[in-house]
């Protein structure tokens, strides 16, 4: 048995940012770290560390994605791995002059859709090495990797391919 | 599908004036604001709530889960049924229709739906981040992070099929924060030209500032109700006369380049050389208008609807929306908000209320607003609501209120009609 009556929760230096007092408002903070898996789309990140843009093809009705998918959305049927060509087109574009916080001290930034020649759906990606005036629907883009990867989609990005 | 439940009928709304924070007020005491309204306005008592569903979006701008039964017990509707439903941006849209699924399966003979979301306890930047977490966060959030830069591209795309323009993208604005003046509920009511909007920095070409809604504090509650009862507890129901509701990919990047769905009064030939839904259209929104308009039998959707409240969280979407729902065809949405025809006066009032971009957008309360507010219109009530007439659309007697979701990935249409 040890009642105390005297008993007294330690103090401590810990005290909360207070923004407003009425009503109270106080800060709270929040943070975590995930053990993300990229489970059946692994390979499209391992590929990006070799330079390959891997998309998908349904091994039954054919269809093919510019994007990492298991089974097909057209008729239920697993895909295979596919190799993307190295040059697509600009299909759309933006360019972002706010975002979310995260990316907000990338910006301004050039967001694409890219389509593949032969391929039936579409890739999204950054671009760079244009201005904003220079983006064009159907302008010729080339997929560059990083060297150092960061293993996320924006290990490809896409530059304009030169004139000839 | 055809629709086999028994008649659901709006009995009562409430809506809080939607603001970018009031922190004098958590959610609980915001929903119930709202809720205490539509009570009073149909004289009736929480002992008439046979249950209730939940509506909001996000457990990351509160960090609070299972946020619905909070305000289930602060509305003192424990131990009632109830449950929260969820889906991006169409949360209110889902929530309204899941209410009237609780009616129409005769599972309740009174359904209280209440929407409500608080996004003034992160800064805005934070809250883009978190909205961006509703795309896929393994290829899209890290590439762009950003739904107004998929818009954008949209929008982009949009033009180029149709030859689109930013200054009829600027008339949606004009129309909808022009007749937010006359919206005492309204968060962003204001008279503007084209020039202001174009002229408002740019967030994502080609949308500015005032092509894109605003973060909002706001909460909303519909009370739904089965044939009986609507009479019993109210003079003047509205009758749902149909709900639908369509899906999309996840990723705007798999969307496939087919053949447009179409409504009735289109031909395949109408649009020989285009690829649907491609990312210039929704067709999550055409197929919801697709199942609403068979089960409320419309066929000639721009001369049977008199109003018309839809999400425009972009000017973009606005006008693609007009398509998706057949109030003009592919192609025709730019025109149909130059010449006038989404007009408080016009052809239909399309967001008569102000939309999204001028009421604000709390994103739970958002679809149950509209319903609210398309209650209102077809009750003939705004005068004793809005303290004011001008927004009444006379003569409205049939209405559709539009809830959507992502790049359109969830869209809910759900028509209702006056009875009286």
């Amino acid at each position: 048995m040890t009642l105390n009556p005297n008993a007294r929760m330690e103090e401590t230096q810990n005290g909360t940012e207070v923004y407003n007092v009425d009503p109270l408002i106080v800060k709270s903070h929040y943070e975590i770290d995930y053990i993300h898996s990229y489970a059946q789309d692994s390979e499209f990140f391992r590929a990006l560390g070799k330079k390959k843009l891997m998309g998908s093809k349904c091994k039954e009705c054919g269809y093919t994605y510019a994007t990492p998918r298991g089974h097909c959305m057209m008729c239920g049927a697993e895909t295979e791995w596919y190799q993307l060509p190295n040059e697509g087109k600009v299909h759309t574009f933006t360019t972002c002059y706010f975002g979310g916080e995260e990316f907000l001290s990338e910006t301004p930034f050039h967001l694409i859709m890219v389509e593949f020649e032969g391929v039936n759906s579409l890739f999204m990606a950054r671009l760079i090495g244009a201005d904003h005036e220079d983006l064009k629907i159907g302008m010729k883009v080339r997929a560059r990797f990083r060297r150092n990867l960061r293993i996320s989609p924006t290990d490809v990005y896409f530059v304009p391919v030169a004139e000839e | 599908m055809k629709p086999k439940g028994q008649n659901v009928y709006m009995i009562s709304g409430g809506v809080t004036k939607f603001a970018k924070a009031t922190p004098e007020m958590d959610f609980r005491l915001r929903v119930k604001k709202a809720f205490d309204y539509a009570l009073k306005d149909a004289n009736m008592s929480l002992k008439d709530i046979d249950g209730s569903v939940a509506s909001y979006f996000s457990d990351h701008f509160q960090r609070q889960l299972m946020a619905g039964i909070m305000v289930q017990d602060y509305l003192g509707l424990t131990p009632k049924p109830s449950k929260r439903v969820e889906g991006g941006g169409a949360t209110g849209g889902l929530s309204f229709q899941a209410g009237y699924e609780e009616v129409a399966s005769g599972r309740m003979d009174v359904c209280a739906v209440y929407g409500f979301e608080t996004m003034s306890h992160v800064n805005t930047w934070k809250g883009n981040e978190f909205i961006a977490l509703a795309s896929d966060t393994n290829f899209d959030y890290p590439v762009g992070g950003f739904y107004t830069g998929y818009y954008a591209m949209m929008a982009v795309r949009h033009m180029h099929e149709y030859g689109t323009t930013v200054e009829q993208l600027a008339k949606v604005s004009i129309k909808n924060h022009g007749n937010a003046m006359n919206n005492p509920y309204a968060q962003s009511p204001m008279k503007l030209t084209v020039e202001d909007v174009r002229n408002s920095p740019m967030v994502a070409y080609p949308l500015t500032r005032l092509d894109v809604c605003t973060m909002s504090d706001g909460a909303a509650v519909a009370i739904l109700a089965s044939e009986e009862k609507a009479f019993e507890l109210c003079d003047n129901p509205v009758l749902i006369k149909g709900i639908g509701t369509g899906t999309d990919t996840m990723r705007l990047s798999d969307r496939p380049f087919g053949k447009v769905l179409l409504l009735p009064g289109e031909k395949e030939s109408d649009y020989k050389n285009l690829q649907y839904p491609g990312v210039h259209s929704f067709r999550a929104g055409r197929s919801a208008a697709i199942e609403a308009y068979r089960a409320a039998g419309i066929t000639d959707p721009l001369d049977e609807l008199d109003v018309v409240e839809l999400h425009d969280a972009y000017t973009s979407s606005e006008v693609q929306t007009y398509e998706d729902l057949g109030l003009c065809k592919y192609g025709e949405g730019g025109p149909f908000v130059e010449e006038g025809k989404a007009n408080l006066h016009g052809k239909v009032a399309v967001n008569p209320s102000g939309g999204l971009l001028a009421t604000g957008h709390p994103v739970g309360a958002t679809g149950i607003m509209q319903g609210v507010f398309m209650f209102w219109q077809l009750q003939h009530s705004i005068k004793k609501h809005f303290k004011d007439d001008t927004l009444q659309v006379p003569n409205a007697k049939r209405g559709l209120i539009h809830s959507h979701a992502g790049t359109g990935t969830y869209v809910t249409v759900t028509v209702m009609e006056a009875v009286k």
